[in-house]
């Protein structure tokens, strides 16, 4: 893992310092809401319906074990004793009190973590594969160039005020776990026809209101020229986007607007003269980044006892099935735990379970935890030997659940339950469609399928690339939920399509039921997906099942 | 014609703690909506909010919100004025654990 040096230590405790000043200024009245707000924001502070929420960055999802347990006693000592994990790889307190911000921040500095970039109209946490460099998919482990990235753009002096907010994603591996085709700028590793790896740029992706699939505006950028050419990227984006209205503000406004191919224009012109100004320096610096992101030392043992115990034990077993990626290192297994419990807050993890993850990884996961963007968390190298025993730890702490990619593994935003924007509640959708499946004993039979709920129009929950998608809105003041069909957040990515009028929150639920029950009738066989099944037959069925009784008013 | 003016209370969010707060008759700022004043005349309405907006190193955030008359004084008529009287639907934190 990359570890500060003197420069980020000094930066991040001078702006902690900083913020402690702005906070005393605003308790004392000195500062007005209006003037504090951009101050907070830039330290990932938001005020919410119940209170203020701190939004700390996990650059690229990737933690150590000292900083989960850091996360922990902030969740204990300054919170209510849990987190939210998000779908950006961040973590979220609910119930940070003002005077208690800095020492907060404090605290994460301690263990080289900070709030900075969390918000505003800045280029924010740069997030990854979630199993860089542990995938057995993978050409490179993209983490390096993230961190790249991320001391590139944080408080890039350029960057500090662009039209609207910035998200980059990378990936290493032929399968998108990374959602980069819904980022402002997605970066892909691939290999040329010559054998050389370089960046497939996307640029233009995101969900919201205005929901885009990125668009391909480089198909292969030698790996020196990353920082320039997305330097000379968000430059074009600084002048060209649009700062009259906040909706179309995105760079995928812009690209939608301009047309890709003036964009490109624009971007190769300028891209010419900033290269011209990097002298080389940022690929000494990634130098010794790539150092910092070497592999871990496997060791080789057998894999008897982990044979032996899913013979033994079928909650293993069905556990290991579903959690459990490839690995690019013999013997070595990829591990999903599973924040979604039946019936829990999708990415909430109380203090005890964060301490025990932090253990195990400790003890088994080289030191390594992340945080995925479908709200889990991971040991991204494990060897199979150990799995019996960090399953039975997991099991202690309510963290074993069967579930990955299932219907159960829901990802949810906060929604109205705490989020200031939000039009309608999330998380009880979640907890209630996860309990009635659970309750059902169907979800490793309906197998691969990706629910998504937000909360509103600005998709933090990720609906538009849901297989099934809920969008809670706000209709003449009562809740409302509708439902899009067909999304993909993969290297596929697609928009889910609208299925026809919302439902209310007494009706989603059996909607949502209706839907997966009938999804069992239509596949040709066990292993068509629904997403498959869906691509295969069109909207069309799939409608009557939710609105039945509109079928009969047609049949009439 | 302009839409009739319905009534509001002034509501915001406590500076330190940041959780909702109404402001009363007697300008306090109160945790309980039912103690808040109902304003039922647009320009009053449209002054409270001023006083309270001035109100800098109490609260943040100052908004009129609709309401009606309940029983034991103002209560919400939306479902996110109702939630801020109560806290969130997945843990008992918040106003509704006292």
């Amino acid at each position: 893992m990359y570890k500060y040096n003197d420069f980020d230590e000094a930066f991040i405790r001078s702006r902690t310092a900083q913020f402690r000043g702005q906070v005393a200024r605003r308790i004392d009245g000195s500062l007005t809401e209006d003037e504090f707000k951009p101050l907070r924001l830039m330290n990932g502070l938001y005020l919410q319906l119940h209170a203020y929420m701190l939004r700390v960055a996990i650059p690229y999802g990737t933690l150590n074990s000292g900083q989960m347990r850091q996360l922990a006693l902030i969740a204990d000592k300054w919170d209510k004793g849990y987190g939210h994990f998000t779908t950006r790889q961040n973590i979220q307190y609910n119930w940070p009190k003002l005077p208690d911000v800095p020492d907060i921040l404090d605290a994460l500095a301690d263990v080289e973590m900070h709030a900075i970039q969390t918000s505003g109209n800045t280029i924010r946490n740069v997030t990854a594969d979630h199993f860089a460099g542990a995938a057995a998919d993978e050409i490179e482990d993209p983490r390096p160039y993230a961190e790249l990235l991320r001391q590139w753009s944080t408080d890039h002096p350029e960057f500090q005020f662009l039209p609207r907010k910035f998200k980059f994603a990378v990936s290493g591996a032929s399968e998108d776990r990374a959602v980069v085709r819904a980022h402002d700028i997605g970066l892909q590793l691939v290999r040329n026809d010559a054998g050389e790896v370089g960046f497939q740029v996307i640029v233009g992706g995101g969900l919201g209101r205005t929901p885009m699939v990125g668009k391909v505006i480089k198909d292969f950028l030698p790996k020196e020229d990353l920082l320039p050419y997305c330097e000379a990227i968000v430059s074009v984006y600084n002048l060209l986007g649009r700062r009259d209205n906040k909706y179309k503000a995105r760079i995928k406004i812009t690209v939608h607007e301009n047309g890709l191919e003036k964009i490109q224009e624009l971007v190769e012109d300028r891209f010419t003269s900033i290269r011209a100004t990097f002298s080389g320096h940022d690929q000494e610096l990634l130098k010794e980044i790539k150092a910092a992101f070497a592999p871990p030392a496997y060791v080789e043992k057998s894999t008897d006892g982990y044979e032996a115990a899913r013979r033994a034990n079928p909650a293993f077993r069905s556990w290991s099935d579903t959690n459990l990626t490839d690995h690019q290192a013999d013997g070595y297994t990829i591990v999903s735990i599973s924040i979604k419990k039946h019936g829990a807050t999708p990415g909430d993890a109380t203090s005890d379970q964060m301490r025990v993850m932090a253990d195990l990884a400790e003890q088994y996961g080289h030191d390594e935890l992340r945080i995925s963007h479908e709200q889990n968390v991971i040991l991204p190298h494990v060897h199979k030997s150990d799995l019996p025993a960090i399953y039975a730890a997991l099991r202690a702490a309510d963290l074993a659940t069967a579930n990955i990619g299932l219907v159960s593994d829901i990802i949810a935003c906060p929604g109205m339950d705490y989020c200031a924007l939000a039009t309608a509640r999330s998380i009880p959708i979640a907890q209630d469609i996860a309990t009635r499946f659970d309750e059902l004993k169907i979800e490793h039979d309906i197998g691969q399928l990706k629910i998504k709920i937000s909360g509103c129009i600005n998709a933090c929950g990720h609906h538009h690339v849901g297989h099934i998608g809920i969008l809670g809105l706000d209709r003449a003041g009562v809740e409302n939920y509708q439902i899009t069909l067909g999304g993909d957040g993969t290297q596929t990515t697609t928009i889910g399509t609208r299925a026809g009028p919302g439902f209310s929150a007494e009706e989603i639920v059996p909607a949502i039921e209706r839907l997966v029950t009938g999804y069992l009738d239509l596949r040709e066989t066990a292993d068509e997906t629904f997403l498959q099944a869906y691509r295969r037959l069109g909207m069309e069925p799939f409608k009557a099942i939710l609105y039945p009784s509109e079928d009969k008013a047609n049949a009439a | 014609m302009a839409r009739a003016f319905t009534p509001k209370v002034v509501t915001a969010n406590a500076l330190l703690e940041g959780d909702a707060v109404w402001l009363t008759e007697d300008n306090r700022w109160t945790r309980h909506i039912h103690e808040a004043e109902l304003i039922t005349d647009e320009a009053h309405g449209d002054l409270r909010l001023l006083e309270a907006q001035a109100r800098v190193d109490e609260i943040a955030g100052a908004y009129l919100a609709d309401a009606k008359s309940g029983e034991n004084g103002p209560e919400p008529t939306h479902f996110r004025e109702t939630f801020r009287t109560r806290g969130p639907s997945n843990y008992h934190h918040g106003k509704q654990a006292g």
